[in-house]
């Protein structure tokens, strides 16, 4: 292979020499502006860097000027836990008794629809590898998924190949599968999201930040080889949509090897824990170009690497490929020179691969040589930091006004018990609301053996510390079809639906991750969706008082001009001071009172029954309270310190009907409810008590000696609450019965529930 | 019966986890004349009738489009077995 | 009492049979796959996980582990040993226990609260329970199949050798819904299920009375412990 080396040296000498900066995702201005930074054209490695490290996945450059309103909307409060912000790995936030938790979620979407089962198993790697880059060590991860439509044959392909990846790459990674959620609906059909969400632990003491300080520390490589994976993946990926006629620019994929990730999360902690490490930074998108500027711009500004250190796979591979390589496994450490023997130590301990390329220095600049040549002379902070930053056209949705007048509430109803029966027994069938076990039971959630909660719970929950029971507990939503209605709204929604679910599970929210999946940027209809979910996520995280510690953006996820519905994915993430008190989602025993909290309103639009009933979609969503949501999470919380609930289960997709139906399928014990009181209190119909999909509400069973009490809590603190109901009834005769309209047996509505996926993806 | 073999191996400029996990392996055992396994899946595709151009044809259409993942996977070989 | 549990390069349930051991009233000793020093330990686990990626085939790598050689030369001296999974997979390969695992049949992995019955309640690791004793614990494999040759299972069968088998659901297509084997000396016992994810109220499976509280797993642990100190 003779390819010779584009040196530093040569560059200015030959300013003419044509670069295929628009193949590699650069706009020609961008490219002007690498000349103009560098003084001269760039070189073909540095040609490789900037382009990945400035396209639209790396740089953020279209969502820069949104994101900073994460920063900039908090209050001291917010503040208080966190350790560790924005722009790290991870945000780190301080749980209480000396402990710590890193949380962060991220897309893998195109990947995943190319190669569903690398892909989806890659994004759980990709994710894991950021949590060890802040010195913890991974406890739990979660998926947000979201396919196209059911009855697509292209969906079961894609949607074997994700949870397949998923679970061979977390199974084999031994990290517990707490939650997450799936969805499915035409909107995502050629552009399904992958969403993975991972959590760590860490004492105080083992924060590590991910830079090279210490002019003469050792960078060093470690982990698996450098291949051809992926090359070019990050800004090929990011800066084309899948244009079905033109040229194709799929990229190689990458294979993820978990079992090669699981012996580096042990080295990692290894050398953590014996202090042989200034800071460890993971490889992901755009590999050693983003690391070594990373770490070089985040720490003392210079470091020289000779590339010829890199341990390759395929030897053929040329310098810029090796900066581009997205191969997976591999992590990149600062390491002073007297501690060198003991790393290698360890790392020759776990059988890790390791190579030492270069060093801190103080020049402020990133210096690559590779065969004896320098390729690579550059600010790193112009290749890391200061990206292109655009402000995009955004323009008002041509279409929303209209969509907006479209209420679901001129729908016909159902006129009686049957009827309704009938809706509630679709809606249970619905494939957003049916069963996912064939999913989720392909995830190891016993691993690890501090998992308190997991699906099909509320919220999944892990104990941190084995002796006082301290843990956390973390939800995700979003609801793509409110965010089509008002993205402000959607976000806000997204952020308190969260925040219930991780209430209802005992926990009190403390912080914040989202990732944000979005149409095309360079759409300004998509722009302005982004632009008001952004400003909606950052006002309701302000007034709720829990700060945003990191994320994700993903844009280009439309197929031409069909874009997704606006998705911004919320975790929000909680602290409980011990999970033996956490609160089930479903109720275990007979004889309790139930309970609704909260007020039901007229409020169908964007609904589940819209969706499931009338495939219909128009209207405004739901109103949010965000303070009626805190006083309910404070309730909850009273409550739960009390031990005065058997179960709580919020009120979300699918309204009252579908939290009673998966109160009464859990654990096998039905209920005896009646809607009359909602009725007349709230002046609505059966169908908005049953289908109305209002926030702030949440569906709760009491032991009847513990009623006063809690009534007394819902009365002192001025939240509205009714009995609407008891548990009765186990085994082959339990039922729900909705006094006056229908009775439908447990059996029933289980087997409904239980049958849909299978039907598709069995 | 005749029998068509088909052989699909890892593309080779993509990572083989299994085939790195035996190489380690027999390293630490003491081989050290291999410095490389690739473990790829054999099909064997039984055939009614004999072998045609025709059939060998239809054979390397199923290998590309069923038997492998032409994102991840090559077709190295596709044969009559004697 | 001292058990060591054995992590290799991929075990990922080590940690939790420690746990299971101190729970059950012993000492959780840790021992690495590259030696060759058993710490004069009482009683052996060899965990669950993906050793090596079970790449090549379960447990096939890890059989040839340096302490792997120790570990078969002490069990066929009467060490106890209990090969969960994983470590079931390794016994097999290395010849402790006759058969093979295969993928499941239904060709995923599969994570359930498995109900198993105790047949033979005279092993190392099996005393504390009674006879045909119904029990839940995890299970939780992509290739927990078991199959041996019908000679083979005959002789399993006849001679009492199958110590755990599934009951109502076969969840991986394992001959005579086997679940777990002993060998003929009841020191060396393996199974797929996962007794030490049974053994701590409110993470374990569940039960028919309460949301994971199933501890059944802890007897197992509880057995080895009497079996050794009697």
């Amino acid at each position: 292979m003779a390819h010779v080396a584009d040196t530093v040296e040569n560059a200015p000498a030959t300013p003419e020499k044509e670069q295929p900066y628009a193949a590699l995702g650069l706009k020609p201005d961008e490219y002007a502006k690498i000349r103009e930074i560098l003084g001269r054209r760039p070189t073909s490695g540095e040609l490789a860097m900037y382009s990945v490290m400035w396209s639209e996945h790396c740089s953020y450059k279209s969502s820069k000027i949104y994101l900073r309103q994460f920063g900039q909307k908090v209050s001291p409060k917010m503040k208080e836990h966190l350790m560790v912000g924005m722009g790290e790995n991870a945000g780190v936030v301080d749980i209480g008794e000396g402990w710590a938790v890193t949380f962060k979620v991220e897309s893998h979407n195109h990947p995943s629809y190319i190669e569903p089962f690398q892909g989806a198993a890659t994004g759980v790697g990709g994710i894991v590898r950021d949590i060890i880059s802040m010195g913890a060590r991974p406890v739990a991860v979660m998926d947000q998924l979201r396919f196209g439509a059911v009855e697509n044959p292209d969906t079961a392909r894609v949607v074997h190949g994700v949870v397949g990846g998923i679970s061979f790459y977390g199974n084999c990674l031994g990290l517990p599968n707490i939650g997450g959620e799936t969805y499915f609906d035409a909107v995502y059909q050629g552009n399904p999201l992958v969403n993975a969400l991972a959590v760590g632990v860490l004492r105080h003491e083992d924060l590590h930040l991910a830079n090279a300080s210490g002019v003469g520390n050792k960078v060093v490589l470690f982990g698996a080889r450098t291949g051809g994976d992926g090359i070019g993946g990050a800004s090929i990926l990011a800066s084309d949509s899948f244009d079905k006629t033109g040229p194709t620019k799929r990229p190689a994929v990458q294979v993820g090897d978990p079992f090669a990730e699981k012996v580096l999360i042990e080295c990692c902690l290894e050398l953590y824990k014996n202090e042989l490490v200034e800071g460890i930074q993971d490889l992901g998108a755009a590999g050693i170009s983003c690391a070594t500027s990373e770490l070089a711009s985040n720490g003392d500004g210079g470091m020289f690497v000779e590339l010829d250190n890199v341990l390759l796979r395929d030897p053929t591979l040329t310098a810029e490929e090796i900066l581009m390589s997205e191969s997976q496994e591999r992590m990149m450490a600062v390491v002073k020179p007297e501690k060198l023997d003991a790393f290698m130590a360890v790392v020759n301990k776990w059988d890790v691969e390791t190579s030492v390329l270069g060093e801190v220095t103080d020049t402020g600049r990133l210096i690559i040589h590779h065969g004896g040549e320098e390729i690579v002379n550059v600010d790193p902070r112009t290749v890391a930091i200061d990206g292109p930053v655009y402000e995009r056209p955004v323009a008002y949705p041509s279409w929303i006004d209209e969509l907006n007048t479209k209420t679901a509430a001129v729908l016909p109803r159902a006129t009686d018990g049957a009827g309704l029966k009938e809706q509630f027994l679709q809606l249970v069938a619905s494939p957003n609301l049916a069963d996912k076990s064939l999913i989720t039971d392909q995830y190891d959630y016993y691993v690890m053996g501090n998992t308190a909660l997991a699906f099909p719970d509320d919220a999944g929950m892990i104990r941190v510390d084995e002796e006082s029971g301290l843990g956390f507990s973390i939800a995700t939503d979003a609801n793509g079809r409110y965010c089509q209605l008002d993205p402000y709204e959607g976000a806000r929604l997204a952020l308190a639906e969260a925040f219930r679910n991780v209430a209802v599970s005992g926990a009190t929210p403390m912080a914040v991750t989202d990732c944000l999946n979005f149409g095309s940027p360079e759409d300004p209809e998509v722009m302005w969706q982004f632009s008001r979910a952004v400003e909606g996520l950052a006002d309701a995280c302000l007034e709720m008082e829990i700060p945003v510690t990191g994320g994700n953006v993903s844009f280009y996820n439309q197929t031409g001009t069909n874009a997704i519905h606006p998705t911004p994915v919320v975790g929000v993430l909680g602290v409980i001071d011990d999970v033996a008190r956490r609160i089930p989602s479903s109720w275990q025993d007979e004889g309790q009172h139930i309970y609704l909290l909260g007020i039901t309103r007229e409020e169908l639009d964007g609904s589940a029954w819209a969706n499931t009933i009338h495939q219909h979609l128009g209207g405004r969503p739901p109103q949010v309270d965000l303070g009626r949501e805190m006083e309910l999470a404070s309730l909850i919380r009273g409550a739960s310190l009390e031990s005065l609930i058997g179960s709580a289960h919020d009120l979300s997709d699918g309204g009252l009907a579908q939290a009673l139906a998966e109160s009464v399928i859990r654990f096998g014990i039905g209920a005896r409810v009646w809607l009359d009181d909602i009725i007349d209190r709230d002046g609505i119909d059966a169908t908005n008590a049953l289908f109305s999909e209002s926030t702030s509400r949440v569906l709760v069973s009491v032991p009847r000696e513990d009623d006063v009490k809690f009534l007394g809590l819902c009365e002192a603190r001025n939240y509205p609450v009714l009995r609407i109901g008891v548990t009765d009834g186990t085994g082959a005769d339990a039922a729900l019965e909705v006094q006056g309209q229908f009775t439908v047996s447990v059996a029933e509505v289980r087997e409904r529930s239980a049958a849909t996926l299978p039907k598709y993806f069995g | 019966m005749p029998t068509i073999v088909v052989e699909v191996m890892p593309k080779a400029e993509l990572l083989d986890p299994a085939g790195k996990a035996v190489a380690g392996a027999l390293a630490r055992l003491g081989h050290t004349s291999f410095t490389n396994v690739r473990i790829g899946k054999r099909f064997e595709l039984t055939v009614e009738g004999p072998v045609t151009d025709a059939t060998l044809a239809q054979a390397q259409t199923i290998a590309e489009e069923i038997l492998s993942n032409q994102v991840i996977e090559d077709v190295t070989a596709v044969f009559e077995a004697k | 009492m001292r058990i060591g549990v054995i992590t290799f390069p991929g075990s990922l349930d080590d940690r939790d049979a420690q746990r299971a051991i101190s729970l059950a009233g012993a000492e959780p000793v840790a021992l690495w796959h590259g030696e060759h020093d058993l710490h004069g330990v009482d009683a052996i686990v060899l965990p669950g996980g993906f050793s090596y990626g079970d790449y090549l085939r379960c447990g096939a790598i890890a059989s040839h582990s340096p302490i792997m050689a120790e570990v078969i030369d002490a069990a066929n001296k009467g060490l106890p040993v209990l090969g969960i999974c994983n470590g079931f997979q390794m016994l097999v390969e290395a010849h402790l226990l006759p058969g093979g695992l295969i993928r499941n049949d239904h060709g995923k992995f599969v994570r359930r609260d498995q109900v198993i019955r105790v047949e033979n309640n005279t092993t190392a690791w099996t005393t504390d329970f009674s006879a045909g004793e119904e029990i839940v614990i995890p299970l939780k494999n992509g290739e927990g199949g078991y199959i041996a040759s019908d000679e083979t299972l005959k002789q399993l069968e006849g001679d009492g050798l199958v110590a755990f088998r599934y009951m109502g659901v076969n969840p991986n297509g394992s001959l005579n819904d086997i679940a777990g084997l002993t060998n003929a000396r009841g020191n060396v016992v393996g199974l797929m299920p996962h007794p030490e994810h049974a053994v701590e109220a409110g993470f374990g499976p569940n039960t028919d009375f309460r949301m994971r509280s199933g501890v059944d797993g802890l007897k197992v642990f509880t057995s080895v412990l009497e079996g050794v100190l009697s």
